[in-house]
């Protein structure tokens, strides 16, 4: 079983810039975890970054060495890194640890959380051998992060026909929610206004596009028009992203639609 | 929708027969210009050492490129000179992180500066993949290394060899001013030519994951 839908360059790109909204960096960064393709191409394309950045000089003022020089304390050891990171990342309140709070000034949560892009190799992680497809239950880093918990945890609610789906907390501009489609069960006819983005987790849809398994990402943008249909045997949970609400084209889901949020 | 890609050999193809030749070509036509200093030997001697002279030197050379960056990301000034101090900041105490097999320094401190930027606009979080453990204390491989600390430089050359047009397209999207949807409806912006430059990259990194 391999992944056949990739990220689209434009996403990697402004992942590696960090200019996407919450919801869609949540969806990249879980597809990232499963991807070996697409965690290779991201890294090509933090890359560029260094590259702009070699670019960009501007002097500074003149005490800044000095400045610099007196601020330097004794640099954390791996281990600790590793800690504080695992703590910042299960519990953005109530964070403790002074590794993670002890280099930028006034750093919130947010700043905790993102600093950890520095840190790719904390070392934190045991079965990296492993395939880092899920199993039944068994999710991604990020995404467990968001939910609290695995799919146990989930609390979805019902959309009708089987169907349901969990919202994720994220910021404005996108939304990210959990999907839910029983095996054999279509999900309502809609288009969108704006990108929307589907990770399969578990099982696979189908629709006039492809075939999307594990791992694979469908990036739909407002022309398509599309009835996904979970595969028969197995239901099918999904990432979705989107940055703008969903259109269905039947009347009762339109109506539902302001209920649901979907 | 991936623009001029198609005009360019797939990345993940089939292997065209002189693609080795002309990377080599590239190497080769840049070779004079990669720069002196070896930031990767100075970042090591932070992080085994702690040396604080190498500190100096990668301040002196990444503390203005860090400030410039956030300065045409749209910060003020002295905010970014504040930011440019912590961004080195992190870099000097979380030096254990660094791995020069896998990014040469300019591309680690981009993404300390990056990630600076995002707490500063305090727009939202940005998840982070899960981490890979690359294996228990594999030994780097030094040629890996090398190559590592040498793609910067290879991209800074390339960079400069695109249309002005172009490059500033490129560099608008990592200073962030650029949506993911307008780099995608963005004709001007090079993405062929990218994927070219960072295929030396790209087999890297794949290889070391697979």
């Amino acid at each position: 079983m391999s992944i056949r839908h990739h990220l689209s360059d434009p996403l990697l790109i402004a992942y590696a810039a960090g200019t996407l909204p919450e919801a869609f960096s949540l969806l990249v960064a879980t597809h990232v975890s499963m991807c070996d393709t697409c965690r290779a191409a991201l890294a090509a394309f933090e890359t560029v970054g260094g590259a702009v950045l070699q670019d960009s000089a501007v002097p500074l003022a003149e005490d800044a060495l000095a400045a610099a020089m007196a601020r330097l304390g004794a640099p954390e050891k791996r281990e600790a890194i590793a800690k504080s990171d695992a703590g910042a990342k299960s519990d953005a309140g109530a964070k403790s640890d002074a590794g993670a709070k002890s280099d930028a000034g006034a750093k919130s949560d947010a700043g905790a959380k993102s600093d950890a892009g520095a840190k790719s190799d904390a070392g934190a992680k045991s079965d990296a051998g492993a395939k880092r497809l899920p199993k039944p239950g068994d999710l991604p880093a990020p995404l467990l992060d968001y939910i609290g918990g695995d799919l146990t945890a989930v609390k979805w609610r019902s959309l009708g026909m089987g169907v349901r789906q969990a919202i994720l907390p994220t910021s404005k501009g996108a939304s990210a929610r959990l999907l839910y489609i029983p095996a054999g069960q279509a999900v309502p006819d809609h288009g969108h206004r704006g990108t929307e983005l589907t990770l399969v987790l578990q099982g696979a849809f189908r629709d006039a596009t492809d075939r999307f398994g594990p791992g694979d990402v469908e990036i739909a943008d407002e022309d398509l028009q599309h009835i996904p249909v979970a595969d028969a045997g197995e239901p099918c949970i999904c990432l979705a992203a989107t940055d703008a609400p969903l259109r269905f084209s039947a009347l009762i889901p339109r109506l539902l639609q302001p209920l649901f949020r979907i | 929708m991936l623009l001029d890609l198609t005009l360019h050999q797939p990345i993940y193809g089939p292997k065209p027969a002189n693609r080795r030749m002309s990377w080599r070509g590239v190497a080769n036509s840049v070779t004079g210009r990669i720069e002196q200093t070896d930031f990767t030997a100075l970042m090591l001697a932070v992080r085994d050492q702690q040396d604080r002279a190498a500190f100096a030197a990668l301040f002196q050379h990444f503390a203005p490129r860090v400030k410039g960056f956030l300065m045409k990301s749209g910060t003020e000034a002295a905010l970014a000179e504040d930011c440019a101090q912590d961004v080195m900041a992190v870099l000097w105490n979380k030096a254990a992180q660094f791995d020069p097999a896998r990014a040469s320094v300019a591309t680690w401190v981009f993404t300390i500066a990056r990630n600076r930027r995002i707490d500063i606009a305090r727009r939202a979080r940005r998840p982070e993949p899960e981490v890979l453990d690359w294996g228990p204390d594999t030994e780097p491989d030094q040629a890996e290394i090398y190559e590592a600390g040498q793609e910067t430089a290879r991209l800074v050359a390339a960079l400069s060899d695109l249309p002005e047009k172009q490059r500033a397209l490129i560099q608008r999207a990592f200073y962030g001013e650029l949506s993911h949807s307008e780099i995608a409806a963005e004709t001007g912006l090079p993405l062929g030519t990218i994927k070219s430059r960072i295929r030396l990259a790209l087999e890297r990194l794949r290889q070391n994951l697979s």
